[in-house]
């Protein structure tokens, strides 16, 4: 087991390694200067070199990766170039509208999507399963931010339930700020609800089929007990590996919803940088996102390993 | 039963609004949106116009200051002397004017602030407005003498701009996320990404403004934009984004549009050195081949003011120069032909994110496409533009609005990306620098339209106009955008 888990870390730190090069290569070789950007077109040679020297730009580029890398392994992220505040700060500030915003999506996603996917699959062939499948399938064809503009015109602008958007701060109290949260929670939710469901659903058909579920009939339990005991717990498995593939997804991927709302998160933070030039801020985010996802997967490999001892032996 | 329910709401309803009235007397807030966000704030170390937006003549002020009318008024300065031949300034500053900080604001933050402006490493984005100074002394703690190498007609109008605001020495390290300045108005807060507080300044040295508090937000979605003034979460748009959405607030009579003008030039930008633009009867070409109003019809649905040179319509010295350019096909045809270009040509057009540019570039494509000059559509960021197009002059054309107040000066820089490049302008430049007699100035400024229109340099679309959004209650904004500001100091609620 040891083995195994020193063999993944290194796999791991390889991972980082090859991602962090990439990243800096991809982004540096964009076109676009950021001194240039930040001065306009009136600036003069000499304003441009010496913002360029304040902001370490004038050292060689491998000199700058490895300043880059350097700092990310001592802690320090560096200093945005346009806001010139520290890139961690400015990470975890929108880390808290974002991880928020995605838990929150995550949360009305699995409530609307376990009970659809399960009455579906009980009701197979059905008009009620016909009416599910059906909703899933415009849920998956139609953009989030579809839904989030129909939200807003009927909630923020005609209902005036909701502000248009913006985020009031958790420091206004718990319930202010979900409030700012939730439109843009169910827009992020519809369609990650309507994969959902749909994965529920066939999974809980497969698992419907199996001889446990036929041995747990003979037993004399109801469809309906047998259902619930047997079929929705076995059927949790792949929903789950779905589950986390989601919120990965949601945490990095509301940039469209983040603009749309107007949140002060971590995909506009993403958005406005790269417009900007910000190299900086765009590779440590970047490079964040990547070693959550990397070490995500590096624990769930540990807890497959921890699980089925085949795998220990292989590879 | 049901008299008394009926009463009862009734009462109820005219509590509402009667709260509803006080809280509207009452109201000394508002939030106004603009579309960028700083990205820092200090004005004297970068071109970002959303940092002028916020903190110009609210935090921070200059010698002088532009009003709404794009005049130039006593700003810190009350009032100033100009020695016989025009190379002496001698400023008389305001007494009593402190900090935010409390610092007292005299002859020596002055200095300090102009001095770091020129200097040598200095990061000022603005750089050439204080090219001409030669020395600025202290001459006591409430006068400052300016003395410039020849003399600069455009001194007093150079000081205004948000660049040369005066700072101190004090509170310069932390300028950028805490700016401390003389204004009406203090820093308040700063959530990054969603908004940024100032409060009314106690101590002003000028009339208190009838606003205690106001908080900018940045939304930059056109859709998000004109959901949020539907929704009435914000109070003012300050540059609406989708001009195809006024109509719908003029008709809202909880909003008002105010129509103003920029001081930005829309220009179809032209590389003049490139073949085969370097021929006059080509650009002259170009500018037959294009119908204003047909792209400020379809690009900006109506909004902006036709223009034949590169100057505003709205300055006293504009001369209407757009008869020499009229949409005129056959013309523009024949004239490719005279070139040796019968068959019309190639070239790029390179379109900047802005809808002005993205739409009206399709919209000029299809008009060149009538007269034979296939243009290759390249959409850029603003980055890519500033590194491809304006840095490395890799262009044919590209359409971009020259934002910067009385910028004509650019056509005597041969090495400005268009790479125009004609002696008889760069003279009446130089002229015109150091002439201070208004109505000769006046004279010169129309010679230097009438160069650039008569050469062809560039193809002259329109002023962008200023499109603001606002609660029908909002009063005192600037109609007008002279420079990037939001001067809170006049506004108030009327209700």
């Amino acid at each position: 087991m040891l083995r195994y888990a020193l063999k993944r870390l290194l796999s791991l730190i390889l991972s980082l390694a090859v991602a962090s090069v990439v990243i800096f290569t991809v982004i540096e070789v964009a076109p676009g200067d950021p001194a240039s950007f930040m001065l306009g077109v009136n600036a003069q040679e000499d304003t441009l070199a010496a913002l360029r020297a304040e902001l370490g730009l004038d050292a060689s580029k491998v000199q700058r990766y490895f300043n880059w890398v350097g700092g990310m392994l001592a802690g320090d992220f560096g200093t945005s170039y346009t806001y010139r505040t520290p890139v961690s700060q400015m990470i975890a500030d929108r880390l808290w509208v974002s991880l928020p915003l995605a838990l929150f999506a995550l949360t009305l996603s699995t409530l609307i999507a376990f009970p659809a996917g399960i009455y579906a699959a009980a009701r197979r062939g059905k008009p009620g399963d016909l009416t599910v499948m059906g909703a899933t399938q415009l849920g998956i064809a139609v953009p989030n931010f579809w839904f989030a503009m129909m939200l807003v015109l009927i909630f923020a602008i005609n209902l005036r339930w909701f502000n248009a958007g913006g985020f009031a701060g958790w420091d206004k109290g718990f319930w202010t700020g979900l409030h700012s949260l939730t439109l843009p929670a169910i827009a992020l939710a519809l369609p990650q609800a309507a994969i959902l469901a749909r994965v529920m659903r066939s999974s809980l058909l497969d698992i419907l089929g199996e001889d446990f579920m036929r041995t747990a009939r003979a037993k004399g339990l109801s469809r309906r007990q047998a259902l619930w005991r047997h079929g929705v717990r076995n059927a949790l498995i792949p929903v789950l590996t779905i589950i986390g593939l989601q919120f990965s997804f949601l945490l990095a991927g509301s940039i469209i919803i983040e603009q749309v709302f107007y949140l002060p998160g971590l995909g506009r933070l993403v958005f406005q940088a790269i417009s900007a030039r910000d190299l900086i801020v765009v590779e440590s985010v970047v490079m964040l996102l990547v070693f959550a996802v990397i070490t995500v997967n590096f624990l769930v490999d540990l807890a497959y390993a921890a699980v089925d001892p085949r795998l220990r032996s292989r590879t | 039963m049901r008299m008394r329910s009926v009463r009862t709401l009734a009462s109820a309803l005219a509590l509402g609004a009667s709260l509803l009235a006080s809280q509207a007397l009452a109201k000394s807030d508002i939030t106004i949106a603009m579309q960028l966000e700083p990205p820092h704030l200090d004005p004297t170390s970068a071109a970002a116009q959303a940092i002028d937006s916020v903190v110009y003549t609210n935090i921070f002020e200059g010698l002088t200051r532009f009003m709404g009318d794009g005049s130039v008024a006593p700003g810190l300065a009350e009032s100033w002397e100009i020695s016989e031949d025009g190379t002496v300034y001698t400023f008389k500053l305001r007494d009593g004017v402190t900090f935010h900080d409390g610092t007292v604001m005299d002859a020596e933050d002055v200095k300090f602030s102009l001095d770091r402006a020129r200097a040598e490493d200095s990061a000022n984005a603005q750089k050439a407005l204080f090219a001409g100074i030669e020395t600025v002394e202290v001459v006591d703690p409430l006068t400052v003498r300016l003395t410039l190498a020849e003399p600069n007609g455009n001194l007093l109008f150079n000081l205004a701009w948000g660049d040369a605001v005066i700072v101190a020495p004090e509170s310069i390290e932390n300028i950028k996320t805490n700016p401390v300045g003389t204004g009406a108005f203090t820093f308040g807060n700063w959530v990054q990404g969603d908004s940024i507080t100032l409060n009314r300044n106690p101590e002003y040295w000028g009339d208190q403004p009838v606003l205690e508090t106001a908080t900018f937000k940045f939304i930059s979605d056109p859709t998000a934009a004109f959901a949020a003034m539907m929704a009435e979460d914000v109070d003012v748009f300050d540059n609406f984004p989708a001009p195809e959405n006024l109509p719908q607030f003029e008709a809202d009579p909880r909003f008002q549009v105010l129509v103003g003008s920029t001081e930005g030039e829309t220009i179809l930008s032209t590389n003049n050195q490139q073949p085969p633009f370097d021929d006059i009867r080509v650009r002259q070409a170009l500018a037959h081949a294009i119908d204003r109003q047909a792209i400020i019809d379809g690009a900006m649905f109506g909004y902006g003011t036709p223009i034949g040179t590169h100057f505003a319509p709205h300055n006293p010295a504009y001369v209407d120069l757009t008869g020499n350019s009229a949409h005129d096909p056959e013309k523009a045809k024949a004239l490719l032909a005279e070139a040796g270009l019968p068959e019309g040509f190639q070239t790029t057009l390179h379109l900047p994110p802005p809808s002005y540019a993205r739409r009206g570039g399709e919209i000029i494509a299809a008009q060149l496409a009538e007269v034979g000059i296939t243009a290759e559509i390249i959409n850029v960021e603003w980055a890519q533009w500033l590194e491809s197009v304006f840095k490395g002059k890799d262009f044919g054309l590209t359409i971009v609005s020259h934002t910067e107040p009385m910028d004509i000066g650019i056509y005597a820089r041969p090495d400005y990306y268009f790479q125009y490049d004609s002696s008889d302008f760069q003279a009446v430049m130089a002229m015109l620098n150091s002439t201070t007699d208004p109505a000769e100035r006046a004279r010169l400024m129309g010679e230097a339209q009438r160069l650039i229109s008569n050469d062809y340099v560039n193809g002259y679309l329109f002023q962008l106009a200023k499109l603001g959004v606002a609660r029908a209650g909002v009063r005192g904004l600037w109609e007008n955008a002279p420079t990037a500001a939001i001067d809170l100091s006049a506004i108030s609620w009327d209700e």
